[in-house]
């Protein structure tokens, strides 16, 4: 039996799980994904899609820093892009005929091109990851700035008044045009089965990115860039394309979080926002795209019922969590344990 | 007369500009050219040393003596700091970066939990002066100076003192060096903790000049990465020249367009710089002397 080729690549050297014991558990967790809906309120759900709206720019970020090997702290910056390019189109034309759609589309690729721009002078200028990173951050943080002092009523496209600090709201949800009226996705239900669609795909379609051959060579340029040079590979040339991907990954979540909750504040791109990207990546475990998933929902609900005691003390736990990790599991807790897991079972496999 | 005043003020922002980036970048810069480590924490031992010296200068301590304690306490933190988290990563800078942000996540919130959301500052000392028509602060040229004091200490520091010469050593072949009998973790930890110290005085020194918050530290680090990531390996050849250059452009545009367009025109200087030039100044004009 011979099976198309995308299906193949969802199993490779470059993901962690893989044959029937693995796919049947994703179907189970999928399933009962699925069924959530029937058995939570409408305000639970609507939190759960807040969870997986962030799920995204963890997975590009899983790309850029753990496939890739350069480590982008502006995933935040173009988060934030996203959201007020989605803001500023639907204030201006509103939410009829499916234009939040294309505003969708729209966000995505105002991203992708300020990625492409940025990207373009970081990699082609072959600095080295070190600077890769702080050159980012400090991206995020211009844009931060530059977002916080556009209080006045000067600062507008538009109808869309940027508002400063308190950033912009109002903004209409995602809106699908269907037969006898639109159905508007209100952080519920609706929204949820979207989110969940979205990232479904999402998670799939890396997984054969990253076994493809572009994922193939993407990690043999972390691994030893000059190596990958030598072999006729154009570095400059992958590293951005997997920086594009990633900035778009980031950029959907922004659009989704806006449209989750009407608005979009200057301080989702702060400098506290732009770590935790990096802990949920770091934690979950960098090189593997199911542990990126999966530690990042489990940090956030950690976070979230952390949050109850105060915002600070959870941002204090955080940083613990990310130094620990980093000084014992540099790999990331649910990859050490996966393969420790793994290795053991190889273990009594070959004692019985 | 009236020319000769402008041109005074202008002069005046550049070396503010000038000695903004020198003394935000400095300790920054000897930690990542001696040990190539960037360490993302810089803000928050800035904000650790501008807390000491707010506390002990209300405490009743003269202001020069405050600031040097805000020196010597971030340069104890570092000390720890260095001994727990950092030597553990010599061999892999990436996993630095994230550590260090992870400190700085503590220490930032840490700080708000502990202290509170801001402290009572103190004043600007030292009054002003007048040029023209414009009245500008003299502690402002405190400041100038004492970049330029901290730029000159760094240099005999490292070119004349014993410590300076097994500094370089290490830097330059750490085998050899470790080899010839130099304790290379000590003079890593020792580098470092100069590092942290020099955040600290330069807290000290902007304490009188601004609001002492917990998220303070985060006005110096874009303005610190910048420099150094323009300048390069090199304190000396890169940092200063760096500073120089991106202080002018800062000072132009700020005075053209206001603050926030300064750190626009820094952020865009240093995009173009580092496509022309990747090893920032200090990589070009060795390359150049080689």
């Amino acid at each position: 039996m011979t099976r198309p080729q995308f299906i193949r690549l969802l199993e490779g050297p470059q993901t962690l799980g893989g044959g029937p014991l693995f796919w049947g558990a994703a179907v189970v967790v999928l399933l009962g994904a699925i069924a959530y809906p029937l058995l939570a309120d409408g305000y639970t759900v609507g939190n759960t899609v807040y969870f997986f709206t962030w799920t995204f720019m963890a997975l590009g970020l899983c790309l850029i820093w753990g496939y890739g090997g350069t480590l982008s702290f502006g995933q935040t910056a173009f988060f934030g892009l996203s959201g007020y390019a989605y803001g500023v189109l639907t204030l201006n034309f509103g939410s009829a005929y499916g234009f939040t759609l294309f505003a969708l589309i729209a966000s995505l690729v105002c991203t992708a091109l300020f990625a492409a721009v940025l990207g373009y002078f970081l990699y082609f200028g072959r600095i080295s990851g070190v600077f890769l990173g702080i050159v980012t951050l400090s991206v995020t943080l211009v844009f931060e700035r530059f977002m916080s002092q556009t209080a006045g009523p000067e600062w507008h496209i538009g109808v869309a008044r940027l508002n400063g600090f308190n950033g912009m709201s109002g903004m209409p949800p995602l809106t699908l045009p269907w037969f006898g009226g639109s159905i508007v996705l209100f952080p519920d239900v609706g929204l949820y089965y979207l989110v969940l669609a979205m990232l479904v795909l999402t998670y799939l379609g890396l997984r054969i990115l990253v076994n493809s051959k572009f994922g193939n060579v993407l990690v043999a340029i972390r691994e030893n860039p000059e190596r990958a040079e030598m072999l006729g590979y154009d570095v400059r040339k992958y590293q951005l394309a997997a920086f594009v991907i990633g900035a778009v990954l980031a950029g959907l979540s922004g659009t989704l979080y806006t449209s989750w909750g009407q608005y979009i504040t200057p301080s989702s791109m702060s400098i506290t926002a732009a770590a935790l990207p990096i802990v949920w990546v770091a934690v979950g475990g960098r090189g593997d795209l199911t542990a990126t998933l999966v530690g990042t929902l489990v940090v956030l609900s950690a976070f979230q019922s952390l949050t109850i005691y105060g915002s600070q003390y959870a941002l204090v736990v955080m940083g613990l969590l990310l130094v620990t990790t980093v000084l014992i599991a540099p790999e990331g807790l649910i990859v050490t344990v996966a393969k420790f897991a793994m290795r053991a079972r190889q273990r009594s496999k070959e004692a019985s | 007369m009236d020319f000769l005043s402008s041109l005074f003020g202008f002069v005046y922002q550049c070396g503010d500009a000038f000695a903004f980036l020198v003394l935000a970048a400095c300790g920054l810069a000897v930690i990542f050219g001696m040990m190539g480590v960037i360490n993302l924490a810089h803000g928050e031992f800035i904000m650790c040393g501008a807390y000491v010296t707010v506390t002990t200068a209300r405490a009743g301590l003269p202001l020069p003596l405050a600031i040097l304690c805000g020196g010597l306490a971030a340069g104890a933190v570092g000390l720890v700091v260095e001994r727990l988290v950092i030597r553990q990563l010599y061999d892999r800078p990436m996993d630095t970066i994230v550590a260090t942000w992870g400190l700085s996540l503590i220490a930032t919130q840490g700080t708000l939990i502990v202290l509170g959301s801001s402290v009572q500052g103190v004043g600007v000392p030292l009054g002003s002066f007048t040029v023209g028509a414009y009245s500008y602060s003299t502690y402002r040229l405190v400041l100038i100076a004492s970049a330029l004091a901290i730029l000159a200490g760094l240099y005999l520091g490292f070119n004349k003192t014993r410590f300076g010469i097994l500094a370089r050593a290490t830097i330059q072949l750490p085998h050899m060096a470790e080899a010839l009998g130099v304790d290379t973790k000590f003079v890593y930890s020792m580098t470092f903790a100069l590092g942290a110290a020099l955040a600290g005085l330069v807290g000290g020194l902007y304490a009188p000049t601004m609001t002492i918050v917990p998220t303070m530290g985060s006005t110096f680090i874009m303005e610190a990465f910048v420099t150094v990531v323009v300048g390069g390996a090199d304190v000396f050849l890169g940092t200063s020249p760096a500073a120089a250059v991106l202080g002018v452009v800062k000072a132009a545009m700020t005075s053209w367009q206001g603050q926030l367009f300064g750190q626009i025109g820094l952020l865009i200087a240093v995009i173009i710089v580092i496509r022309v030039l990747p090893k920032g100044i200090s990589g070009f004009i060795l390359r150049e002397r080689g």
